[in-house]
């Protein structure tokens, strides 16, 4: 008899335990996470001696983390399948592409405009969540696995919108020579000297209205520390953002939808305006990471919005762990990682292996055989599957669950072992 | 003045007559209980009172106001909250969050906290699962915390939709007699139920509902004793 209190006691004291150690594995997980983010840059430029290739595929897997720190609002706290998410992303660096680069004087308006970054980092966010709110309105009595249908529909027409609107977007000839962000000079500080590493003395700056160079400004121009510093900033300010969003009512009227949309109804929630809010929210992130990306490439195509992006993000906060900010993070790191360094170098990795290994039989082409580069080169996207799936058979919860995935599952493997416990009792 | 007055009221579903004409009252202070046996319409005069759905035809004035065509989240706000048939929960959110739910409407921090407290002396069993979620309670804490729930909204008229579903006989002692604690706390209670024995025990007065028509009306006392309800609801 006393095996069956052991393990409802032992159940208990993880219960009890169990906040405690998710909210210090959350904040040894932002812990590293901040701590990587400065060392990093510091490290690479030590080791590389100089070279900031590195540091400028970091800032772009920045874009790809914001992305999904929006998503993760829409998916993961409203329940919401969104799989069309990059169409706001892409209306966000449209914004940006059209008012701070010479495009739309060549468009029928005739004039083009320059408007600061800073503005139109502002802008493109509450461009993207206007758009959000537009496409919430006919999804509002839609759930599951209708409202996917209905927003990958809204994922493939923004970019055929873009393809077919050449006189305005450039269509499939895209928007370049993009404006970079700048600084006043009279903003002053470290980076703003000559020889600063950072940012550079830069003549585009214009007055957005009149065309003409109005203030002497520094521009971020091509250095990719800058960038980094700065997405690393909008980063830090999203996580906040969306922290606070999580535990205020807002949050948890979300996740009440989520749960039970009738009886979150019952409640007294409004569950059109918080269906909404959650649309316009979730595609803000991706408006804001839509004007960086515009800015930090400086060209804006209709082929970097494809439906592969949406599901690319998907991914990341599925696996990291839906619902929870610091596993969405690290899902989007890794899947960046494994997408963009792991699987392009697997196929000269696997020839030096092979070559080490003295297996240099394998390495060369052979009749049909395309030679073993050729051959792991043409199988990246079966890899990636594998690891997919793999992740997602040892890790169904994602990598770094939230409290309330873990406390479920815990409890389905607490109550298995109580039933074994309490059967072998019986008999 | 009732405090609820539902008057000929004609409900549907799709082509499907739900209500008939029906009309009952709830004077403030009092337990009603509706009972009747399945699909006579019990749960449908809730969601038609909560705003769920909305009647084709008569009204429903609350508190000296037409409430017919009043959105479910402004009853709220009006003053009736309800414990769901089936009890609803948010099954993947806390038991504390879940409590916090039901006062989503209010924004009087001391007042929620203080209801915090009043519904964890009412329902001991949540105060010790506070940071457990829903999901993992055991029937009887489900109810609880759906009655719970409700509470929180701080309501003029609790409904409770078959509060004694699938519950151990124990439990629906326990469940029973929380309703009269409510009910003396001077919560006015409309009480749906199958279990007619006991909702009839607790009800000051009753309502008979067969096919969306009140058939007999009474105290509970009469009711009890009635011999048509005897023979149909009570198995005696």
């Amino acid at each position: 008899m006393s095996e069956p209190t052991a393990v409802k006691r032992r159940s208990l004291m993880t219960r009890l335990h169990l906040r405690e150690r998710m909210r210090d594995r959350d904040q040894a997980i932002y812990g590293i996470l901040i701590l990587g983010a400065l060392v990093f840059p510091l490290a690479t430029l030590f080791i590389t001696g100089g070279s900031t290739a590195y540091i400028a595929q970091a800032a772009h897997a920045g874009t790809w983390v914001l992305l999904a720190i929006g998503l993760n609002v829409v998916v993961g706290f409203a329940g919401l399948l969104d799989l069309g998410y990059a169409a706001f992303f892409a209306i966000g660096a449209y914004t940006y592409a059209l008012f701070a680069s010479s495009q739309l004087g060549s468009s029928p308006l005739h004039h083009s405009f320059h408007f600061p970054f800073w503005l139109m980092l502002i802008l493109g966010m509450i461009v993207a969540a206007t758009f959000g709110a537009l496409l919430g309105f006919p999804t509002l009595r839609l759930r599951g696995d209708y409202l996917a249908i209905v927003t990958l529909g809204f994922g493939e027409i923004v970019p055929v919108i873009s393809y077919n609107l050449p006189d305005w977007t450039g269509g499939i000839n895209a928007i370049g020579g993009i404006d970079k962000p700048w600084f006043p000079a009279w903003i002053t500080g470290p980076w703003a000297g000559a020889n600063s590493i950072s940012i550079q003395q830069d003549s585009v700056c214009r007055n957005p209205f009149a065309q003409t160079q109005f203030i002497p400004c520094f521009s971020f121009g091509f250095d990719q520390v800058a960038y980094y510093v700065l997405i690393v900033i909008l980063i830090f300010g999203a996580v906040i953002l969306v922290t606070n969003l999580y535990r205020s009512r807002l949050g948890r009227a979300w996740m009440a939808i989520r749960e039970d949309e009738v009886a979150a109804a019952a409640m007294g929630i409004n569950t059109v305006t918080t269906k909404l809010l959650a649309f316009a929210i979730g595609a803000s992130f991706s408006g804001f990471a839509g004007a960086y990306y515009g800015a930090s490439f400086g060209l804006v195509s209709p082929d970097d919005f494809l439906f592969v992006v949406s599901i690319t993000v998907l991914v990341m906060v599925v696996l990291g762990g839906m619902g929870n900010i610091s596993g969405v993070i690290v899902g989007a790191l890794v899947i960046y990682f494994i997408l963009n360094t792991l699987l392009p170098s697997l196929a000269s990795n696997a020839v030096s292996l092979a070559n080490t290994l003295g297996l240099g039989s394998i390495v060369a082409s052979n009749g049909t055989y395309p030679g073993l580069y050729n051959e792991v080169q043409y199988s990246q996207f079966l890899i990636f599957g594998l690891i997919l799936v793999l992740i997602m058979l040892l890790r169904p919860q994602g990598l770094f669950p939230s409290r309330i995935r873990e406390q479920e599952l815990k409890h389905a493997a607490v109550q298995e072992e109580g039933s074994a416990v309490e059967e072998g009792v019986r008999v | 003045m009732a405090l609820l007055e539902l008057e000929s009221i004609d409900a549907f579903y799709g082509r499907i007559q739900a209500l008939r004409g029906m009309s009952i009252r709830v004077e403030k202070g009092e337990v009603v209980a509706l009972i009747g046996s399945n699909g006579a319409g019990k749960t449908t005069t809730l969601r038609t009172i909560s705003g769920l759905m909305h009647p084709q035809s008569g009204s429903i004035r609350f508190d000296g106001r037409d409430i017919t065509r009043t959105g479910p989240s402004s009853i709220v706000e009006l003053g009736i909250s309800q414990s769901p048939e089936g009890r609803r929960l948010f099954p993947r959110m806390t038991v504390r969050d879940n409590l916090l739910m039901g006062a989503y409407t209010r924004d009087d921090r001391p007042g929620i906290a203080s209801d915090i407290e009043r519904v964890s002396t009412l329902f001991p069993r949540l105060k010790e699962r506070r940071t457990q979620i829903a999901g993992t309670l055991s029937g009887g804490e489900q109810q609880m915390l759906a009655m719970g729930r409700s509470l929180m909204a701080r309501p003029k008229l609790l409904m409770l939709d078959e509060p004694s579903l699938g519950l151990a006989p124990i439990l629906v002692e326990t469940i029973f007699s929380i309703v009269r604690e409510i009910y003396s706390q001077g919560t006015t209670v409309l009480l749906v139920e199958q279990n007619a024995n006991k909702a009839l025990e607790v009800a000051n007065r009753a309502y008979v509902l067969e096919t969306g028509v009140i058939v007999q009306e009474g105290t509970g006392h009469d009711l009890l004793a009635s011999e048509a309800v005897q023979k149909a609801y009570l198995g005696m």
